[in-house]
């Protein structure tokens, strides 16, 4: 919403001055987006006067004007085709910067001829498009005034961001209202006085709405003026138009543009020669076609609330009006539509068709329904005033919505809600001066919101208002208690784990990513999703139009974007949500991770290594550790995703149902899909699927058990066939001497030819743990001699000779 | 006598010649083993006078001691020169590079809601989720937002299609709907913050179509304003690390608040560098206001009883403003040059007793 430092003033009278009204508008809550003061911009430049135009001796385009500034006289270059001797016109001196293009004037040659300064055009002062040439200013003129001040550019224009629930400011005289309440000035009225009519108003109009819940246009009014005079307004209304960037256009039009932004109130002027039979508010009918001011064609939905006449559709009211109907310089009889309308079906109707016109900007926010006969009050005054002609009597078809229910009030709960000691009377004296009715003396106060306030509806409503007039700087910063003197954890065991695997996975080398949480319905459907109840209806693209399964693709592409770039040796990994289905509980946190290339550059002490399945399960591992899963309790099973390597992956489980992650090298076909090179090791740790830790009583760790006595240690070297995995050797190691064993460790593998194909040799040391007493070497053959059973009697395997 | 001087000598002088461990070890054996010099001579003790070995006894036994005392001293200062040469032999190149280890990082986004945490946590708040993918009564209708609000557009909302009973589930367009999941399942007093990832259908140089919010609801039976005011007054000078800060609350309007204010940081920029808390621009930073009564009744909470204040802001905003990064839609890229510049170590583990960066 912008309008002018002098415009204000015709609402609010007032001595403050353009900063002080600037940071009043934003500390009540009308926030202001900027300030342009064009006097200032233009403080350099004045009036002056060619006194002599010759042709510039080496360019067929430029002269040499002298112009006299009114104190001096000066050389200047220009190329404007209307520059000639008696031009009064707009200089801008060396040193002075132009507005429009920001850039500053330096005394220079041009063409070997000497320039001091400019001849400006209006689009260079940035007052309007015309480039054509120069500025011709009246020859009387004054030399050497300001020209800000000469073309009524001397106002400062103020924009303010208006919130959504304040119809009232998108009018000067409501801001000028909010103002006044905050102490800026004193409000001058807004009352209009009434035009007499010479007699009925021949045009007829009418509402003609069936089965509608709420009318889509309740009241609809209007009147005739006949015998106007149509052309361009007066210099007062164009300068206001164009100083909020409004393009005049002609009194008729000007008007109702003025009086949209003068008191938030829509008006339309139809060319009343161009009606046809009775003007009335319907629904649109299929098929119907407007042909728009804006210039386009709109196809009119039933839904709309149309205006039309015996010939059909006028306009979508309230939204925008038919080019065939509308005012023209050659308009003789206007008619004047002042209606209220349903916002909600305005706001339907303007995003339907795309129209952002200022009236569905007012109707669907909400204008004042008490405010339709003033408005159209006000048009005819201005109307008769600068197009003469003679206004008719007042049509009206409805009636106003009624007015707003009372609202109790207890001042007190100002202070309880804002901590701000605002007196019983301060605050009937705000409410008062906002245009609310208040009976002080009831308890509770009874309060009726005014009419052009559809956002008030209850005491909060009220305590807002108060709060705001009386200003938030007057909030006081009070420190919220302590609840208790130490204060308790703010995390829970959950939100915890997800903390310590971050940390945990980025000091482990890897770098965190956060990824999107959509990606392409393709590479969804490459890790088990892409259904239909995750899709967006309204993706930003297609990319990114499915919510994502795993966090794995998104990791992967992160992966292949850095690769791209040149970036070796990528470990990447991601703490965050997955979706497997629309419902809050298939949402669950993971953690995954990507390996790709080296494990490390290349060095002086050791070769490179490329990273295997291994680094991952290493990372999976130190990841359940960390969050307190019991390892002998997992097991493995090699069922991993398909987009697993269906060799080289495994699924980490607890117990048969519970997989807690998967890992492993990421199936060669997937890399391929997704043009990336391999190998890539990845793992998908479910951290949602880790049980919670068993409630334990105290934080005592318990006593340490160890023993005095020296553990023993003894190696064995199986043979096995190959598909025999280690886990089940070590696990048939560990079971062969009950009690005894304290760990089983793999240290070899060996496949070839000493051994034959097909079979492989396994090396485990096994530490023996007495509990009681050393061990005899009759124990320990034992002992030796179970284990070596135990694992025959599980995987064939026989000491390797 | 003097012959026993004379060999004495003789063998201290073998002593003194030996170059090596082993060349003593020789000139030992020579004196003092089982066939020795000296050992001998002892042996002839036996035989001798009462008298004689009155004489010879100890002057045999001074010069055992006397060269046993010269073997010991030779032995030190030949280990200690054979331990010289070997350490000399075993020297290295210590400016060789040690074996690397690879860096790994946090996301600025981690390491700034764990910080967010860290403040609100002292202040007695604790952390509260809730899903992305939202109901149309969790985003928008519990918290006031009436069915024509601009917000519900498409242009605005992330919307999964119908389903068969009309339901038209969402991505949460805030961290507000965890303001009434919460209020559902718990009783006042209330202090929770909510981060988590929201979503909107925008994309620009400062709008990506995912983001990170961070909600803050406080309900209890006195809770205002001004204690809005305070808690997010110290929220900031803990944040930004700063003395003291300058702070402007404007009424604006939300439809889940009221009063409600927009939050502006003081702030100065010279050279391309953005210095919080001083200097005369302001810098919006957050929404806040006093939960509204209808939002109280959605969450089954007596507004006539209860009261209290509720807060969001953006995280990537404040990590942005805090660490001096630029462009938001780098946060979503995951390039490494990007995660090593603005990304903090595992132990960068913010807290108010340790400190909140470096």
């Amino acid at each position: 919403m912008k309008f002018t430092l002098s415009w204000l003033r015709e609402h609010l009278e007032t001595n403050a001055g353009i900063n002080e009204i600037a940071e009043k508008l934003t500390a009540i809550g009308l926030e202001v987006e900027s300030v342009q003061d064009r006097g200032a911009a233009l403080a350099a430049f004045t009036v002056a006067k060619v006194i002599s135009a010759e042709q510039h001796p080496n360019a067929d385009r430029l002269k040499l004007c002298i112009v006299d500034t009114g104190r001096e006289q000066l050389q200047v270059v220009c190329g404007a085709p209307n520059a000639r001797v008696g031009l009064v016109g707009v200089f801008a001196p060396a040193g002075a910067t132009i507005p429009a293009s920001g850039m500053v004037l330096k005394a220079s040659k041009i063409r070997g001829a000497d320039s001091n300064g400019m001849l400006c055009s209006a689009s260079e002062l940035g007052v309007s498009d015309d480039h054509e040439g120069i500025i011709e200013l009246p020859a009387d003129t004054p030399l050497g005034a300001p020209v800000a001040q000469v073309m009524g550019l001397d106002d400062p224009m103020i924009d303010v961001s208006i919130t959504p629930n304040r119809p009232d400011c998108l009018g000067v005289h409501g801001i000028a209202r909010d103002l006044a309440a905050a102490g800026a000035g004193m409000l001058k009225s807004g009352a209009v006085e009434a035009v007499q009519g010479y007699g009925p108003c021949t045009v007829d109009i009418g509402l003609r709405f069936e089965d509608v819940g709420l009318p889509a246009c309740p009241m609809f009014a209007g009147r005739l003026v006949t015998g106007v005079k149509n052309g361009p307004s007066p210099d007062w209304l164009r300068q206001r138009l164009e100083a909020i960037g409004l393009r005049p256009i002609s009194a008729l039009v000007d008007i109702t543009n003025y009086i949209s932004y003068d008191r938030g109130r829509p008006l339309h002027v139809y060319d009343a020669d161009k009606l046809r039979g009775k003007i009335h508010a319907r629904l649109g009918r299929a098929g119907e076609q407007l042909h728009a001011l804006d210039g386009n064609s709109y196809s009119v939905d039933p839904a709309d609330c149309v205006i039309a006449d015996d010939n059909g559709v006028l306009g979508l009211g309230g939204v925008i009006g038919g080019a065939p109907s509308g005012c023209s310089d050659a308009t003789v009889n206007v008619f004047i539509e002042s209606a209220y309308f349903d916002p909600l079906r305005i706001a339907a109707t303007g995003r339907r068709h795309g129209v952002d016109s200022d009236a569905r900007y007012r109707f669907e926010r909400g204008v004042d329904p008490q405010f339709v006969l003033p408005g159209l009050e006000l048009a005819a005054r201005m109307i008769l005033e600068l197009c003469g002609g003679a206004a008719s009597n007042v049509r009206v078809a409805g009636a106003a919505p009624a007015l707003p229910e009372v609202i109790e009030f207890r001042p007190e709960r100002v202070r309880a809600l804002t901590g701000m000691d605002v007196a019983d009377a301060e605050c009937v004296r705000i409410l008062d001066a906002l245009g609310f009715y208040v009976d002080a003396d009831a308890r509770p106060m009874e309060v009726r919101a005014p009419s052009w306030r559809p956002d008030v509806h209850g005491e909060t409503d009220l305590v807002e208002e108060i709060a705001r007039i009386n200003g938030f700087d007057k909030l006081p910063a009070t420190p919220l208690p302590r609840l208790q003197p130490v204060t308790g954890v703010a995390v829970n065991i959950s939100q915890n784990r997800v903390r310590w695997t971050k940390r945990l996975l980025a000091g482990r080398g890897m770098m965190e990513a956060v990824t999107w949480s959509f990606l392409s319905t393709k590479m969804a459907e490459l890790f088990g999703g892409g259904g239909a109840e995750l899709t967006l209806t309204n993706p930003i693209s297609t990319e990114l139009s499915v919510m994502r399964p795993s966090l794995l693709p998104n990791l992967l592409a992160a992966a292949k974007r850095n690769m791209d770039r040149g970036q070796a040796d990528i470990s990447l990994f991601e703490v965050g949500p997955q979706y497997a289905g629309d419902a809050p509980q298939d949402q669950s946190t993971g953690a995954s991770g990507v390996r790709c290339a080296q494990t490390q550059p290349r060095h002086w002490t050791h070769a490179e290594r490329a990273v295997d399945v291994f680094d991952v399960k290493a990372d999976v591992w130190a990841v359940l550790e960390q969050l307190g899963v019991a390892q002998d309790k997992l097991r493995i099973t090699a069922d991993a995703p398909n987009w697993y390597h269906p060799g080289r992956s495994g699924v980490i489980r607890l117990g048969p149902k519970n997989a807690l992650a998967a890992f492993g090298e990421v199936h060669p076909a997937i890399l391929e899909a997704i043009d990336m090179r391999g190998p890539v090791m990845a793992f998908e740790i479910v951290l949602d699927a880790i049980p919670l830790p068993r409630v334990r009583g105290g934080t005592s760790r318990g006593p340490l058990q160890s023993s005095d006595l020296q553990p023993v240690k003894r190696d064995f070297a199986f043979i096995v066939d190959s598909a025999v995995s280690a886990g089940q050797l070590l696990s048939a190691a560990a079971s062969g001497a009950a009690g005894l064993i304290a760990d089983v460790s793999l240290f070899d593998l060996y496949e070839g030819e000493r051994i034959g194909a097909g079979r492989k040799s396994l090396a485990i040391s096994v530490t023996l743990q007495p509990r009681e007493k050393t061990l005899t070497d009759r124990e320990i053959d034992t002992a030796a001699e179970a284990i070596i059973a135990a694992v025959k009697k599980a995987t064939g395997g026989e000491l390797r000779g | 006598m003097s012959d026993i001087e004379a060999r004495t000598r003789e063998m201290l002088l073998a002593v003194a010649d030996a170059s090596d461990i082993a060349a003593l070890e020789t000139v030992r054996i020579s004196v003092l083993g089982k066939k020795g010099v000296l050992t001998e001579l002892m042996k002839g003790l036996g035989a001798m006078s009462a008298e004689e070995r009155k004489v010879m006894g100890p002057a045999l036994n001074g010069a055992k001691d006397q060269v046993s005392a010269a073997i010991a001293t030779r032995a030190q200062a030949l280990n200690a020169a054979a331990l010289d040469a070997r350490l000399a032999q075993e020297r290295i190149d210590v400016t060789l590079p040690p074996r690397p280890e690879i860096r790994g990082a946090l996301h600025p986004v981690s390491q700034v809601i764990d910080e967010v945490i860290a403040i609100f946590g002292d202040m007695g708040f604790s952390v509260a989720e809730g899903p992305d993918i939202e109901s149309d009564f969790y985003n928008f209708t519990a918290l006031n937002i009436p069915p024509e609000h601009p917000a519900r557009q498409m242009h605005d909302t992330f919307y999964f299609n119908e389903k068969p009973g009309g339901e038209r589930l969402l991505l949460r367009t805030h961290t507000s709907p965890v303001q009434i999941r919460t209020m559902e399942t718990s009783k006042p007093p209330l202090r929770i913050i909510a981060p988590g990832r929201t979503y909107r259908c925008d994309s620009d140089m400062t709008h990506t179509p995912m983001f990170h919010q961070v909600e803050g609801l406080v309900i209890d039976e006195t809770a205002h304003m001004g204690h809005l005011k305070g808690c997010l007054t110290e929220f900031c000078k803990a944040f930004f690390e700063v003395d003291d800060v300058r702070m402007r609350f404007r009424p604006s309007h939300f439809p889940f608040t009221e009063p409600s204010a927009e939050v502006d940081i003081g702030c100065r920029r010279s050279g391309g560098e953005l210095r919080i808390g001083e200097g005369d621009d302001w810098l919006e930073i957050l929404g806040c206001g006093m939960v509204h009564p209808k939002v109280l009744r959605h969450g089954g909470i007596d507004p006539e009883k209860y009261q209290g204040f509720a807060f969001g802001m953006g995280i990537d905003r404040l990590a942005m403003l805090k660490y001096g990064i630029p462009d938001l839609r780098d946060f979503f890229e995951a390039d490494l040059r990007w995660l090593r510049h603005y990304g903090f170590a595992a132990l960068d583990i913010p807290s108010l007793a340790g400190g909140l960066s470096r």
